[in-house]
């Protein structure tokens, strides 16, 4: 020792880090990304390294050659929006369509506004629903494919018809059906859905790997579950409040599913657990982040049952994301000793 | 169990000189007793070269209400009185005097014997506390004498014994718990007459039970001898840091919140440090003045793990020479805890009344690590036991917004570290907001200030 360090206190640091935290979130999505693999084989696993490799490229592209500045990738944060993305698309998906939804959630959403911390919206999300609006027809393509564990796994529960539940529910009420005739023709199982059979986007498929990740980023105190449990919160009343109206004074058809048919299918259970819960475009605080839940499930059955779409969860996402610095200008946390 | 209700961080708390008994440094050959060991106003010297000086002759006089005695720890000759530099390389008035053997001043009881009546006279015990110089131990080195002396209108209703220790690596506390239980229990009696409270709460961590059960011992030992000693109980506390803050201690322990820019005494209590509590003792029970306090040396990279009993001004330097030196390793020296301790740039400087450890930090365990953009994660947020957006301060401060960092409460920060050592993205919060907090209290104290 001939030089002694001085700095001002604290002198010590928690094991905390960005990239730690970034990790964290890649682990909790491990499961997911499994079963995907599982049950989508080759196409998913073409989805996944196309998107989470174009999704790094643009960072390092971005930040080394536009903005002339030390690449950021080593902060995980690109990985975790390249799994998410890629989670978000259907298994037969292209490389090109990765491609394109990396290059809009990284380039467009994240690095214009100054990378990580910056953005406004959530990355993976805008990506998705950019290629939602521009490619709808591949966006929304279940047609079966070739598992590593399956012969002819369609995502969809119905194999001929290569529909999400919320697809098949929605397209079989416009046709003047009851619930009843649409759920005995297609034989919905909420075992099946709970573990394994949920039709829609790679990520989407088991809510019991969902569930895992949630679990261990409770554990890891990586996200407080506000946000997460006031969006299930607000779909379970909402389409709770819908299904007893139609089941106890609608006696002849039942037009509305049971509230654990909102919650276990399309994205509510991966958006509430790893989109909405996204540090950057989520409140700062445990009152805001109840607000902005409760603002994200309502967006999403009200698109749901009202509008055109089937799914509204990445709508709800975005539109609630530009909501948020609105939130945390008003909603601070308890100050000591100002009551 | 207790703690505060908002916010804290765990940091590991690493108490590895926890089983070192308290052993007494030999005295050095020179000491240099810093007149400004206390808040307030430094002390006037009143001694001049060559004078000769017994330990615990007065050396330094109060210079005004919120001032403190300071004494000499040693006897001997003085040298030399005046600007010297202090652990952080400011130059005070120290006064340098050459040990000559070990002769106390007339009128100080060095034995070892307890003494547990408790005087009636408050004036006595508060004239005491103030003539034997003691101050604060557990940080802040506030007179001791004014804190139990409320201002008219106002009274206390209980006293808290501030046992936390919440900071890392610290084990003075702990050591003076366990082996000065009585003593520390004594003198809480004596504040506890002078403040005419009928509750005494000892604050403890949970990671501290053997301190518990001895300080209880202590207490029910002295219970069963004398009335004076109702009243005082224990409080175990759940490990969080920073339980030992004063306003955090009260809410733990009573549930009262100190409002805004408040003292302690305006929710009815008075918080005083374990080892300032054995001061009293010291003070009152045998007329002894604060001249020597328990220094933890300590470090992982620190072989000699060491709880030592220092006289005040000793140097630094010889603290570590006598254990064997700084090791090589060490990139960082810091007097007091790792989250609020000052990191010291002067080896040579003295101890003084309130230096409670010499703490050695490796580089890997200290260096900062570069600053990346902040994720929005509110993890300073959620870590500020004031309830303050770290984040936002921080912001504000960088942008020079004053009347919007004032609204958003930047004065009430204890500046305990929380949310620095939190923060993934390694953004030197702390640092920004502690400039700013004083420029913002600066302004808040020129707006107030009457007009002349």
């Amino acid at each position: 020792m001939n030089k002694l360090l001085v700095s001002p206190s604290p002198h010590i640091h928690s094991p905390l880090s960005t990239k730690r935290l970034m990790l964290d979130v890649v682990i909790a999505l491990i499961p997911s990304v499994i079963v995907s693999l599982l049950f989508y084989g080759w196409h998913a696993v073409i989805v996944l390294a196309s998107s989470l490799f174009f999704c790094v490229a643009t960072e390092y592209v971005v930040t080394k050659y536009l903005m002339k500045k030390p690449s950021t990738i080593g902060d995980m944060s690109a990985v975790v929006t390249g799994i998410l993305l890629a989670l978000n698309l259907p298994p037969t998906a292209p490389w090109w369509i990765a491609m394109i939804g990396a290059f809009v959630a990284i380039g467009v959403t994240k690095m214009t506004f100054g990378g990580l911390g910056q953005n406004l919206f959530n990355p993976a999300i805008t990506g998705r629903v950019f290629l939602l609006i521009s490619f709808p027809a591949i966006m929304t393509n279940w047609d079966p494919v070739k598992g590593f564990i399956n012969a002819g796994f369609t995502g969809a529960v119905d194999a001929t018809s290569g529909e999400t539940p919320l697809e098949i529910v929605k397209e079989g009420l416009a046709q003047g059906l009851s619930l009843d005739q649409i759920y005995a023709e297609h034989g919905f199982d909420y075992m099946e859905m709970f573990f394994t059979n949920i039709g829609g986007s790679a990520g989407e498929i088991s809510a019991i790997a969902i569930l895992i990740g949630f679990i261990y980023l409770l554990a890891r105190k990586v996200i407080r579950p506000h946000i997460t449990l006031s969006i299930w919160a607000t779909v379970i009343v909402f389409s709770g409040i819908f299904w007893l109206v139609d089941l106890l004074w609608m006696k002849d058809v039942t037009v509305y599913t049971d509230p654990l048919f909102q919650l276990l299918t399309g994205g509510v259970l991966l958006g509430s657990v790893f989109m909405a819960t996204d540090y950057v475009t989520s409140p700062m605080s445990d009152k805001g982040g109840i607000i902005f839940g409760i603002g994200i499930g309502l967006i999403t059955m009200l698109i749901r049952y009202f509008g055109s779409y089937p799914e509204g969860m990445s709508f709800a996402i975005l539109l609630m994301n530009s909501t948020v610095p609105l939130i945390n200008k008003f909603c601070k946390q308890k100050k000591f000793g100002r009551a | 169990m207790k703690t505060f209700s908002i916010g804290g961080v765990h940091p590991h708390d690493k108490k590895i000189s926890a089983g070192c008994r308290i052993e007494t440094l030999p005295t050095p050959k020179t000491v240099y007793i810093s007149m400004s060991q206390h808040l307030g106003a430094p002390a006037n010297c009143i001694v001049a070269a060559g004078d000769k000086v017994k330990a615990g002759q007065v050396i330094g006089e109060p210079a005004g209400f919120i001032s403190a005695y300071v004494h000499s720890s040693v006897s001997g000759t003085v040298k030399s009185v005046g600007p010297r530099k202090d652990i952080t390389g400011n130059p005070v008035t120290h006064v340098e005097i050459e040990v000559e053997g070990d002769e106390w001043a007339e009128g100080i009881d060095t034995s070892a014997t307890l003494v547990t009546s408790i005087p009636e006279d408050t004036k006595f015990i508060v004239d005491r506390i103030k003539n034997n110089g003691v101050v604060g131990l557990g940080g802040a080195t506030f007179p001791t004498n004014v804190k139990l002396c409320p201002p008219p209108g106002k009274k206390a209703d209980i006293l808290i014994i501030n046992g936390a220790e919440c900071e890392p690596y610290l084990t003075s506390d702990y050591r003076i718990m366990l082996e000065k239980s009585r003593q520390i229990i004594v003198g809480a009696a004596l504040m506890k007459r002078v403040l005419d409270v009928q509750d005494v709460v000892v604050g403890i961590e949970s990671n501290k039970p053997e301190a518990v059960t001895e300080m209880q011992k202590a207490i029910d030992e002295l219970a069963s001898v004398s009335a004076d000693y109702k009243g005082i109980r224990i409080q175990v506390l759940k490990k969080k840091y920073p339980q030992g803050g004063e306003k955090q201690l009260i809410e733990a322990i009573t549930r009262r919140q100190v409002k805004s820019m408040g003292l302690p005494i305006d929710v009815g209590a008075v918080v005083q440090n374990v080892a300032t509590s054995l001061a009293v003792y010291d003070a009152v029970q045998k007329n002894r003045p604060l001249v020597d306090n328990t220094v933890t040396v300590t470090g992982d990279c620190f072989p000699k793990q060491s709880n030592l009993l220092v006289r005040v001004g000793t140097p630094i330097s010889y603290i570590i020479d006598f254990l064997g030196g700084v090791p090589a390793d060490a990139a960082k020296v810091i007097s007091g805890g790792p989250m609020m301790g000052k990191a010291i740039s002067n080896l040579d400087a003295a101890t003084l009344k309130g230096t409670s450890s010499v703490l050695f930090l490796t580089e890997a365990q200290t260096k900062r690590k570069p600053e990346s953009n902040c994720i929005r994660c509110a993890k300073c947020a959620e870590a500020c036991p004031m309830g303050l957006e770290p984040f936002l301060l921080n912001k504000l401060a960088r942008n020079g917004m004053m009347d919007e960092l004032e609204k958003n409460a930047i004065q009430d920060c204890i500046e305990c570290g929380c949310c620095l050592y939190t923060c993934p993205a390694n953004i030197p919060l702390l640092d920004t907001i502690r400039v700013a907090k004083g420029e913002v209290i600066r302004i808040i104290r020129s707006r107030t200030a009457p007009k002349k």
